[in-house]
């Protein structure tokens, strides 16, 4: 198989192939040769288990929803129209939000690895990176979408975005009928994690 | 050539589990470690996300291996490839104790680099292409600068024609990015394809699937 330099003896192979064990042992190197921080790791899953996470997406999409004005502004300039709510960062340095239609369901994958929008929506879920959501929602994405509980309307296509550089899409869902008047905390209520990447649909305004 | 990552078609897989909504739990507490333990090396600032790409491309069991102990074991080579610990350290699974490097990444630090991100968009050539224009991709999809290295063309868009929907500007170039061989930006473009140009067996011939390409990637159709 063809290879650049420097892989061909793969390091990694000297280390435990048990992965909690490995990454002890990655670990306790690292730290003791003065190379990572144990306080910049707490700040990084304080990061992504408390603070970065689909709730931002939400505020994003509630606020489209609400005012037409943002919404022109986030499909001209989402990175923009990110920053006016305080949202920035890895893995959404170049953002493009999709808007869904009548006659467009857009949905997102990265069939290559598992590229995402990681300052709106967090840490992918797990399905997002397994082989069959990256081998299959390209080929039968509406296969995929029943499987997530989703049947689209007759006439309505798919559009899947394979995300194969740094370009991250962010998907607006159609907001929910009879949310007329809803303010965007209760609007954003209604908007889930699937919904942004194009696998869900929002809830219904009349959801218990 | 093999490629084990290049997934975007294949059969013989089954069903997509769904999770709940909200932030993705960790599936074990090892996965935590792993997480922070790789953005935090990330941090030092020796690899770009690129080589990183391609590390764990190159990983001979990638197939077998879960994302996280992709993640590893790339984390693992790419220490040594850039210098930063040697295969004896991780044979005996110790390192003599050192003073926190000033390379390291500081709690400090980490913050504001998450916000910052480390943005693509560079200077570089007029596109050659509008959005409207039919582009017909390359094939067979493999880099035309390093034999066997990095490419973000999934062999199933190779020798494809689509429409450009979408104008980024110009953006690093992984295929030399990956190698050392340079940022050599390039514009880059949205190509929407149509499914039945595609697959000879569309699902549903008008849904159209997207990919962002480079401008090398792509000839007039």
């Amino acid at each position: 198989m063809p290879h650049d330099h420097a892989h061909d003896d793969h390091a990694h192979s000297l280390l435990p192939s048990d992965p909690a064990l490995r990454v002890k042992a990655l670990e306790t190197i690292l730290v003791s040769k003065g190379l990572v921080d144990p306080a910049a790791m707490e700040v990084i899953l304080d990061t992504y288990e408390r603070k970065v996470g689909p709730h931002l997406g939400a505020a994003l999409v509630a606020r489209a929803w609400a005012d037409p004005a943002f919404a022109a502004a986030l499909s001209d300039n989402a990175n923009a129209a990110m920053q006016a709510l305080g949202i920035s960062g890895r893995q959404g340095e170049h953002v493009v939000a999709v808007e869904n239609t009548p006659a467009t369901h857009n949905m997102v994958v990265c069939t290559l690895c598992s590229c995402y929008p990681w300052p709106l929506l967090g840490i992918p879920p797990g399905w997002y990176k397994s082989d069959a959501y990256r081998a299959r929602a390209v080929r039968e994405p509406r296969k995929v979408l029943a499987e997530f509980g989703v049947t689209l309307p007759a006439g309505q296509s798919v559009r899947v975005w394979d995300s194969t550089a740094e370009v991250r899409y962010l998907v607006i869902p159609m907001r929910p009928e009879g949310t007329e008047g809803w303010d965007q905390t209760r609007l954003a209520a209604l908007v889930t994690r699937d919904s942004m990447i194009g696998t869900g649909l929002p809830h219904p305004a009349d959801a218990p | 050539m093999s490629r084990p990552h290049d997934m975007g078609g294949r059969k013989g897989y089954g069903p997509v589990a769904p999770e709940p909504d909200g932030i993705a739990r960790p599936a074990a507490p090892w996965h935590r470690t792993a997480l922070a333990l790789t953005l935090a090396a990330g941090g030092i600032g020796a690899w770009t996300i690129d080589r990183s790409r391609h590390v764990r491309e190159l990983l001979p069991d990638y197939a077998r291996l879960s994302y996280y102990e992709k993640w590893l074991a790339a984390l693992a080579d790419l220490l040594v490839e850039k210098g930063l610990v040697t295969r004896a350290e991780l044979a005996a699974g110790r390192a003599d104790p050192a003073p926190l490097s000033p390379r390291a990444f500081t709690a400090e630090k980490v913050a504001p680099a998450l916000a910052r991100g480390t943005p693509y968009l560079r200077p570089g050539p007029a596109p050659a292409f509008a959005t409207g224009d039919r582009v017909q991709t390359r094939s067979p999809a493999e880099n035309a600068h390093m034999p066997g290295g990095h490419i973000r063309l999934p062999g199933y868009a190779a020798g494809k024609t689509g429409q450009v929907i979408l104008s980024h500007g110009c953006h690093v170039f992984p295929d030399t990015n990956a190698h050392g061989l340079g940022e050599v930006p390039e514009p880059l473009y949205t190509v929407a394809f149509r499914s039945a140009d595609l697959w000879a067996d569309a699902e549903s011939p008008a849904d159209e699937v997207t990919l962002d390409l480079w401008q090398s990637y792509l000839a007039p159709a």
